[in-house]
């Protein structure tokens, strides 16, 4: 399972402050912890009140390098401000994300190949986000083929089903497993799957609760990957007995340890 | 249609362990051996690389054993009072690449020989060859605790590989591997769960994942030797698919495993229609051995000079000749 730490993001309080401020210790801060935690990569994501987002990008990933080499997903809808981003990221960086319809495509497709990223492709088009799992399939489908047809491998691509709150929209979270379940038919090699987890629960009183249920349920159906809260120790821990119990580690007594310690 | 090569894509390799230091490393050894480093499984050399042969030790007893096959006797008799003119034998006559000492006279129902007398043993065998060596205690938890320290202090600095770290008594000799700069073997009862349990205690201590060689107890042909062979081959894609807590190389007792075995062992007039004695260890061994080779052992702890000579010619069979 490839785990994506959320928590560098303007839409935190703490984050947003250093990023007006310009003080790279809460992000050095967060960098840590989050690698400690068993990430993966970072998503990082200049939150909606950036005045000059290109400029807080380059800030945020340049104090990111100063303490780690790690993988970054570059969270922005905007592709200005996303080409900074990879520029500095440098290799293995991951495109958070574009939207299924071809115009983004266009744009996003292209640049994951030039510079070698993985796509996070979001099943919404513009017609918004389908009422089913057909929907999303079909939009998967395309995005498969756009890529296909534009030279990135399907193995590079990460499909988000888009998880809705659970209390908007109760019917999502079996739609979107439907989803994870049928991806890995589209192609071969198939495109990987992820989820931006914390949407399930936004707005719940069990969020923490409602995240690690969902994160195994979708893992038993086959997510290769998450954008989540990996300081949540007992979703890091659930995530990992999942994977144990789908064998993809070898048990031992202190499993959880020889996971953290890889 | 052309037929096209299912290549796999591995994620991770096996560690890269040497045994043994020369003189500019800090100990006295002629040679080193080193093992493991390979990106796939054993001998697909058309899919990765595996860098390093595997290694041959021959096993020396610090005392006479007991009861002796005859063709062990025969090949061996004549050293077997004798360890240090033991390992000369197995090393300027056989060609073994390592030496592995076991201990067994410090048993408290066998010699029970102090910590001392074990030590003194162990320099009496760095003094008589140049190969790097592998120190075995006796099998008993805690005469084991109070023989290693010794053992270890007396080889500070030789890089050799002490034995064994298990899940119950893994301390004393974990911190003596650290102390004198040794590699440490960690053992499992034929259960891969447990080989990584024991690697991650010795790691908590702080002894580096690359200084450790695994051991599954082993079980020789007829005695478990598919059950082994199939926990080597789970070992060694956990390896390979990045468990770090099962990268480690593998080390296999063939010698003294395939002969406990009856098949092994009895004489003629037992079993006439087993075949002559003289033939039939030496082939258990062999076979033994060459059945772990496949299955991705790294260092073999033989006994029987034919055996070790027919190891050898299957190894040389199958590494390729880029290696």
């Amino acid at each position: 399972m490839y785990t994506i730490g959320e928590r560098i993001n303007g839409m935190f309080k703490s984050v947003g402050a250093a990023i007006r401020e310009r003080n790279p210790e809460p992000i050095h801060d967060l960098v840590r912890r989050q690698l400690e935690a068993g990430a993966d990569c970072l998503d990082v994501n200049v939150g909606p009140a950036s005045a000059d987002p290109a400029e807080a990008m380059e800030w945020l990933v340049k104090t990111i390098r100063e303490v780690t080499d790690a993988p970054l997903a570059i969270d922005t809808t905007k592709p200005e401000v996303m080409r900074k981003g990879l520029e500095l990221a440098g290799p293995n960086s991951i495109i958070n994300s574009t939207k299924g319809q071809q115009d983004q495509l266009d744009i996003f497709i292209p640049m994951a190949v030039e510079y070698q990223a993985k796509l996070i492709a979001l099943t919404i088009d513009e017609n918004g986000i389908p009422r089913d799992a057909n929907g999303r399939s079909e939009i998967a489908l395309r995005v498969v083929a756009a890529a296909m047809e534009k030279g990135l491998d399907p193995s590079q691509l990460m499909i988000d089903a888009v998880i809705l709150p659970v209390n908007v929209t109760q019917e999502t979270p079996g739609h979107v497993l439907e989803t994870i379940r049928g991806i890995k038919l589209l192609s071969d090699p198939p495109p990987l799957t992820v989820l931006g987890l914390s949407n399930v629960s936004q707005g719940t009183q069990q969020r923490a609760l409602i995240n690690r249920t969902y994160l195994v349920m979708a893992i038993a159906e086959g997510l290769d990957a998450a954008i989540a809260d990996v300081l949540d120790t007992e979703l890091m821990d659930a995530m990992i007995t999942a994977e144990l119990l789908l064998n993809r580690a070898v048990y031992c007594d202190d499993f959880l340890k020889a996971y953290r310690s890889r | 249609m052309s037929f096209e090569m299912p290549i796999e894509k591995w994620a991770s390799a096996v560690n890269t362990v040497t045994i043994g230091a020369t003189s500019e490393e800090g100990g006295t050894r002629a040679s080193t051996v080193t093992v493991g480093g390979d990106t796939t499984l054993p001998f697909l050399d058309f899919e990765g690389k595996s860098p390093n042969r595997p290694a041959i030790a021959m096993e020396v007893l610090d005392m006479p054993p007991d009861e002796w096959p005859s063709p062990l006797a025969e090949a061996l008799g004549g050293v077997c009072q004798d360890p240090g003119a033991w390992a000369r034998k197995c090393v300027e006559e056989v060609g073994a690449d390592m030496i592995c000492l076991r201990l067994v006279g410090a048993h408290p129902e066998r010699g029970d020989r102090s910590p001392e007398e074990c030590a003194e043993t162990v320099k009496a065998v760095l003094g008589a060859v140049g190969v790097p060596l592998i120190i075995w205690g006796c099998g008993d938890a805690s005469k084991d605790n109070e023989i290693i320290p010794r053992c270890s202090e007396a080889a500070a600095g030789e890089n050799c590989l002490l034995g064994t770290a298990v899940q119950d008594n893994y301390k004393t000799i974990t911190a003596a591997c650290m102390a004198d700069g040794h590699k440490l073997i960690t053992e499992a009862p034929l259960d891969i769960n447990i080989q990584k349990q024991v690697n991650i205690l010795v790691t908590d201590m702080g002894l580096d994942p690359s200084r450790i060689v695994m051991y599954q107890s082993t079980g020789g042909l007829g005695y478990g030797m598919e059950y082994a062979y199939s926990i080597m081959e789970r070992t060694r894609l956990a390896a390979l698919g990045g468990d770090k807590m099962l990268s480690m190389p593998m080390l296999a007792q063939v010698g003294s495993e395939s002969w406990r075995a009856k098949e092994a062992r009895a004489p003629d007039e037992a079993a006439p229609e087993w075949g002559p004695v003289a033939e039939r260890g030496v082939i258990w061994e062999a076979t033994t051995a060459s059945c772990f080779l496949h299955g991705g052992t790294h260092i073999f702890v033989m006994w029987h000079p034919r055996a070790v000579e027919l190891l050898r010619k299957t190894i040389d069979s199958l590494v390729s000749q880029e290696n």
